[in-house]
């Protein structure tokens, strides 16, 4: 795949700030709005799709799969972690909840337009999976573009 | 005890765990990363031992994810929360698999050091086993989707492991197809019930159902999913093709998941619909996909020359046992006689000898392929000269799997003819003309492959953690073989009595 021209290249490497936090958006506000985790995640993950894109070849030398693999084994072991957190009462015990500590903001009954610090576990889970499927997206990402150029992988045998 | 209350918890979570500190562990030492493995599966397995005793002593035991005490199941009068929920049975399929799993999995350790991508390898397995674990314990219809989900996955997954072979990548592609068919089905039905009693608790829903037009859809709907995964006749295609096809110990840990896709069967059909549903056709139904699973299993057995692909098939017979068993069983129910207890009895206790003897060849066959790199028994020949403890295992596991007396398979065959009889004798005669069948193809096998002049040169040795591993299968069937009563009094009867008291498993949610 070739590289596309200068416009597109820069308007590439504009779009990852926007693109970060659009999808950190749509992460942290998973417990109030629709979207959560694996939208924001899918969302971050259009990077790398955007960079491959924009600088062909170019982009093998940037981009490697070491990174996003530990990324998402870290991640998912994170998610466990936490839900294990809450095993003094049962698994996945929301403990945060009301809390008064991080997320832990109480909520009064009736319409509001909706609080951030709030939800307890639920928004820390919804960032671990942002984290996870960002990095799961752009590995499948990565694996297909370098498997298309007949590259086949080293361990495959 | 506090531990003891998250014990049906942490059976599904401690192999989830691992799954997922594989890949990480996996990148520091994989000498760590087996010391890993081993330590959590020797755990789990002490912990469902330890699970099942307390079971079998103090009744069902529940537990409620996010709750505050496990205990608290309905807090608002009816089950919102997912509930895990054991009784005998779901212990006793929990045991058998997380043996199982832990013997494939140190027998692996040595059969897949070639390799240098385990890391994933491992994952996937473990997530396989967490699945398994998760269909097993779960008492609740959409989490039942969920790990069916998860061991659809994972295994296509594993299957396509070497996916540098053409047929390997078929198999995957061919089990990944009609899984996600069986999910559909699965996710369609629970729908269904969703929308009818605004429950997904099993416990919830068999208390509050009618014999509605709707509930007969969601019954066939559930058997079809279930026996597709199970690979009983109308469905088997995929079996031979996927255990031909899947390195050795993913196929032995693919043969407990079918076994596990019965067990939920049976608990759908006894459990959640026995008192409303029409038992004795739904029985007669199983009982005839029972018979013609075993005269096609052994039938179609009979014309392969490839070992994997052969095993696989008298999988799909042995399959057809236990059909037969339950099936014929739940003809009867709710008011069984003395003979339907038994053939369930039955059923359930050659579920255990399945397991065990299919491993065990499974094994056996995948250690011929690591030291002769040949599947096919043509091309093989005089393996008793070089292994004679692997000759001597192979007769074992093929004595068991088709019922000769000293071993396991022969006590439960003999339960399952002896009650199969007084409801209809032709279904008996047909079991025991397919154990007979089975008897002569393995005898061909194992003269083709042990007996006679050694065919090649280039053997290597076997390994001994790969020798122990069959070595304890073989020691169980052979003490169950000797013991049977011991094994059907403690584990058995349970298991059988808390699948034909569905007013039990209601009462210990509601």
């Amino acid at each position: 795949m070739n590289e596309m021209s200068k416009i597109v290249r820069t308007v590439a490497c504009v779009l990852i700030i926007p693109g970060i936090v659009f999808g950190l958006y749509v992460i942290l506000h998973g417990h109030l709005t629709p979207g959560g985790g694996f939208q924001g995640g899918a969302v971050i993950a259009t990077i790398p799709a955007l960079f491959i894109i924009a600088y062909g070849e170019k982009s093998r030398r940037i981009l490697n799969r070491d990174i996003p693999s530990l990324v998402e084994s870290l991640a998912l072991l994170t998610f466990i972690s936490l839900a294990f957190l809450g095993l003094s009462a049962t698994f996945f015990r929301n403990f945060l909840v009301n809390g008064g500590f991080i997320f832990g903001k109480a909520i009064r009954f009736g319409i509001n337009p909706g609080y951030l610090n709030t939800g307890g576990l639920i928004p820390l889970l919804n960032l671990v999976v942002g984290l996870e499927v960002s990095a799961a997206l752009s590995l499948i990402i990565l694996i297909m573009y370098f498997g298309s150029k007949k590259e086949v992988l080293k361990d495959a045998k | 005890m506090i531990l003891l209350e998250h014990v049906p918890l942490l059976l599904i979570a401690i192999p989830l765990l691992t799954a997922f500190a594989t890949p990480v562990l996996g990148k520091v030492n994989s000498f760590l990363r087996n010391f890993w493995i081993i330590t959590a599966l020797i755990s789990t397995e002490l912990m469902g031992i330890w699970l099942g005793h307390d079971v079998l002593k103090n009744g069902i035991r529940v537990y409620t994810l996010g709750a505050k005490l496990p205990g608290l199941t309905s807090p608002v009068g009816f089950p919102i929360r997912i509930i895990l929920e054991v009784d005998a049975m779901n212990a006793f399929i929990a045991m058998i698999v997380i043996s199982i799993a832990l013997i494939s999995f140190i027998y692996c350790m040595r059969f897949m050091e070639w390799s240098r991508n385990l890391d994933k390898f491992y994952t996937l397995l473990l997530l396989l086993l967490t699945g398994m674990m998760g269909l097993t314990l779960t008492g609740d219809f959409f989490n039942m989707f969920v790990f069916f989900e998860i061991v659809s996955i994972s295994s296509a997954g594993l299957i396509a492991f070497y996916v540098h072979r053409g047929e390997a990548l078929e198999a995957a592609f061919k089990y990944m197809v009609i899984s996600s068919i069986g999910a559909l089905m699965v996710l369609f039905a629970v729908g269904l019930l969703y929308a009818q009693y605004n429950l997904l608790n099993m416990a919830a829903i068999a208390d509050s159902i009618q014999n509605s037009f709707v509930d007969k859809v969601v019954v066939a709907l559930l058997l079809s999913a279930f026996l597709l995964k199970a690979g009983s006749v109308p469905v088997h295609m995929w079996k031979p093709d996927v255990y031909g096809e899947a390195p050795v110990p993913v196929v032995v840990l693919l043969i407990t998941s079918s076994l596990v896709s019965l067990f939920i069967l049976f608990r759908i059909t006894f459990t959640v619909f026995g008192l409303i549903i029409d038992t004795a056709l739904l029985g007669w139904i199983l009982a005839v996909l029972g018979i013609l699973s075993i005269f096609l299993g052994v039938t179609m057995a009979l014309i392969q020359s490839n070992l994997k692909r052969l095993i696989g098939y008298s999988a799909i017979a042995e399959i057809g046992y236990v059909l037969l068993g339950l099936g014929s069983g739940l003809i009867g129910f709710p008011s069984l006689s003395e003979f339907g207890v038994k053939a369930i009895s039955g059923g359930i206790f050659h579920i255990m000898n399945d397991a065990l003897d299919l491993s065990l060849l499974f094994l056996v066959v995948g250690t011929i392929i690591h030291i002769t790199g040949k599947r096919d028994m043509n091309q093989l020949g005089g393996l008793a000269r070089h292994q004679p403890s692997l000759a001597l295992l192979f007769l074992i596991g093929m004595s068991a799997i088709s019922g000769l007396p000293p071993f396991n398979g022969f006590a439960s065959k003999l339960m399952i003819y002896e009650s199969v009889y007084r409801f209809n004798p032709f279904l008996t005669i047909v079991g025991v003309l397919g154990s007979i069948v089975m008897l002569a193809i393995f005898v061909k096998v194992f003269v083709v492959t042990f007996l006679g002049i050694p065919r090649r040169k280039d053997i290597k040795e076997v390994p001994e953690s790969m020798l122990a591993m069959m070595g304890i299968l073989a020691l169980f069937i052979i003490v169950i073989g000797l013991f049977p009563n011991l094994f059907v009094d403690n584990l058995i009867t349970p298991a059988c009595q808390a699948l034909i008291h569905p007013e039990k498993y209601v009462e210990a949610v509601l």
